[in-house]
């Protein structure tokens, strides 16, 4: 066993746990953060109006901000086309992804390898664009903070870092998804010995920790909002909006 | 005509009736900022008189409270990921420039705290994502939560839905339970208690104002319109807001006429003849108590049906009444009733068939300014809309941006309506008066009497030559008995 050997078993471990403890991390937290809006309970009526009169209005409100961002595209047309394009792009991606944990491998996915490049590339103009945009109006250069611009790096370099494996250094797949796959079935293997692919992951394993206590709680998040997804409640005899806490 | 300094108030020119982003000016309000309460107020509405000793632990404390209690405030304090929609919807940014008054700043004073307090980034707080609460920010606190008047403008535009006046609530609620409140919004509170309204009218002073409208009217009509207080078994109670019955006296008038005509039974009470509820830009306790009243008087007075009258955050408040104070199945629905609903309703059931005479207001040019409570938390944009035009010939809307879901505050609403912070109320009524100015119209109509109050001083002060008035003022006016 030599030295570069040592080295990879040490990276190997530290991968391995560092994956599990983000994977755990991520899904509790979410968990964790989710139920407990769901639980919390809303005192009074809370419903912007004009607003659906029915739940099944208000689901569909919710659902106009979550795919078309309806809200955001009455206040800023550039912002709202920035936001929607890297988001959209963020899921066709993590749709690609999915190819690395598949076995065997959906056709719909292999599909997606196709438009890879292209939606690879939106992502990452998309993310330019957002970075430009905090720095650029004085606006949001007031309000942004340091976590703001740590949330773009990071998925900035993890968007490079991908395209970077996928389209120059053709990274070998079956190694990279035999670790992963190893992960998943609880069967550690060593990592594939591409530093840059471990950088990559290393940036989403950071990313994954990150998720559940930052402002990126707003995917979930957003569909517990009162001013959306509360029906306007017309009074009628004998049915009323009874505060939770008083029940 | 300003008496006042005039620093936070941004002077740029209006495009089409519209504002757009003003520089930033930073700190250009900080200075500008409310009376604090006086104790013979708090001590009658159940708060601290003063500042308590173990502030800083009670405050964070009732943060933790509400954070259980609150889905809303719950929800706000992680998802917000200042994108920037909102920072350029607020008036009161608008209108001073100053960034602190950014929807998404202002809830970052509370989310910093939030972090520090409760989550991970507490302990970084170097990121400038979280701070302590101390002094520094609780003067923040006091500074710019009293610079948003709940309009909840900031939640049409935010990609979340995300509350600015939610999270105001919570912070003056929070400020309230450690002593930190204004003498504005207490003292009006503690009046409501002693003498059933706002502007502190004893049971006398009310009845001679009635029995003065309605010789008034003989006079000036000779109908003897009647304007009944604390008249038991009368059909409807009506709660208007009280400035009705001294300031907005049309409206009021307005009132009289309606139910004489339709030949309804109608009464006010002296026990509660305020539907404003300064409790809901204080504390929960205090909302909750002061609508309680209305209630209490309906069922004193053995009423069928209680309509609330013209006025934006009482009828915000009315449509909580069934939440806050319990089933209202004892009176006839619709509860609550808004005045412009049940014109609206009497409208299409024919009522008012052959004796309109449009006419009457041709010498207006209408537009109408939705009030940011009604429109945007209780549901009422067509309503005003359809009487108006019932009874008016020339009716006009202001831009698009500006008025429905879109509406601009008047600049007052929601405990600002008060002196000393008057750079902070012409500032933020200015994207209102742009407005309507750009309409040309002479005539502003609405259905709140803070409005009413704000408006024909915000429009002076931005040169707008325009009478301030009622919905209803236009429909007694166009009425043939």
């Amino acid at each position: 066993m030599d030295a570069s050997d040592i080295l990879w078993t040490f990276l190997s471990l530290f991968f391995i746990g560092l994956a599990y403890f983000s994977v755990i991390t991520f899904v509790a937290g979410m968990l964790w953060k989710l139920i407990g809006y769901l639980r919390t309970p809303m005192p009074l009526p809370h419903a912007l109006t004009p607003a659906p009169k029915t739940e099944g209005g208000a689901i569909l409100r919710v659902l106009g901000e979550v795919t078309i961002f309806r809200s955001l595209f009455k206040a800023d047309k550039w912002l709202w086309a920035g936001a929607w394009v890297f988001h959209i792009a963020l899921a066709a991606v993590l749709f690609r992804h999915l190819r690395y944990f598949t076995y065997p491998v959906p056709g719909l996915i292999l599909y997606m390898q196709n438009v890879a490049l292209f939606f690879g590339c939106l992502f990452g103009a998309a993310i330019l664009f957002l970075f430009w945009r905090r720095l650029a109006l004085p606006r949001t250069l007031y309000i942004s903070n340091i976590p703001d611009y740590f949330v773009l790096v990071l998925l900035g370099l993890i968007a490079g870092s991908g395209l970077t494996l996928n389209y120059w250094l053709h990274v070998d797949i079956v190694d990279v998804k035999g670790f992963i796959l190893g992960l998943m079935t609880l069967h550690p293997v060593e990592v594939p010995r591409y530093p840059l692919f471990l950088f990559h992951l290393f940036l989403v394993l950071i990313l994954m920790l990150y998720f559940p206590f930052s402002k990126l709680l707003h995917a979930g998040g957003v569909i517990f909002s009162p001013s959306r997804s509360q029906p306007y409640q017309i009074q009628q005899r004998g049915k009323r909006y009874v505060n939770p806490l008083e029940r | 005509m300003a008496k006042f300094d005039e620093t936070p108030i941004v002077k740029d020119p209006a495009v089409n009736g519209v504002l757009s982003a003003p520089k930033l000016r930073e700190h250009a309000s900080a200075e500008v900022r409310c009376h604090p309460s006086k104790p013979k107020d708090t001590a009658a509405i159940d708060l601290p008189t003063e500042r308590v000793p173990d502030w800083q632990e009670r405050a964070v404390a009732k943060l933790g409270e509400l954070l259980e209690k609150n889905k809303a405030l719950r929800v706000y304090m992680d998802i917000c990921v200042r994108c920037g929609a909102c920072t350029d919807k607020c008036p009161f940014f608008l209108g001073t420039g100053d960034p602190q008054n950014f929807p998404v700043a202002r809830a970052e004073l509370m989310r910093k705290v939030y972090r520090r307090y409760f989550t991970p980034a507490g302990l970084f707080p170097d990121l400038g994502e979280a701070a302590d609460f101390d002094e520094e920010m609780l003067q923040k606190w006091y500074t710019y939560f009293y610079q948003c008047s709940e309009c909840r403008r900031c939640s049409v535009f935010c990609p979340y839905g995300i509350d600015t006046a939610e999270i105001t609530i919570a912070a003056r609620e929070i400020m309230a339970s450690i002593g930190v409140a204004t003498k504005y919004v207490t003292e009006v509170v503690a009046k409501v208690y002693s003498t059933g309204n706002n502007l502190g009218i004893p049971p006398a002073g009310w009845k001679d104002n009635c029995e003065f409208l309605e010789s008034d009217v003989k006079e000036e009509t000779g109908l003897s319109v009647r304007f009944p207080v604390d008249e038991k078994g009368a059909e409807v109670l009506l709660v208007p807001p009280s400035a009705d019955n001294f300031a907005n006296t049309d409206t009021m008038i307005g009132y009289g006429k309606l139910f004489h005509f339709l030949g309804v039974s109608w009464t006010t009470s002296t026990y509660c003849n305020e539907a404003g509820n300064f409790g809901l830009f204080l504390n929960f306790a205090n909302l909750k108590k002061v609508n309680r009243r209305i209630l209490d008087a309906a069922r004193d007075l053995g009423v069928k049906t209680i309509i609330w009258g013209e006025c934006g955050h009482a009828w915000r408040a009315g449509i909580y009444t069934p939440t806050l104070n319990g089933p209202m199945d004892d009176f006839e629905p619709p509860y609550p009733y808004h005045i412009s609903q049940y014109i609206v309703d009497m409208l299409h059931k024919g009522a008012f068939e052959g004796h309109i005479d449009k006419s009457a207001n041709d010498e207006y040019l209408v537009t109408y300014h939705d009030p940011c409570q009604s429109a945007r938390a209780g549901y009422l944009i067509e309503e005003p809309r359809e009487i108006i035009r019932a009874v008016c010939n020339r009716f006009v809307e202001m831009p698009d941006g500006t008025i429905r879901q879109k509406t601009f505050c008047c600049g007052a609403g929601n405990g600002l309506l008060t002196d000393e912070i008057m750079p902070i109320r012409m500032a933020g009524g200015k994207p209102r008066a742009m407005a309507v100015k750009h309409t040309g119209a002479n005539y502003l109509a609405t259905v709140c009497a803070i409005c009413k109050a704000q408006l024909p001083e915000s429009m002076h002060y931005w040169d707008v030559p325009v009478k301030v008035g009622g919905v209803i003022d236009l429909l007694a006016r166009a009425i043939k008995m």
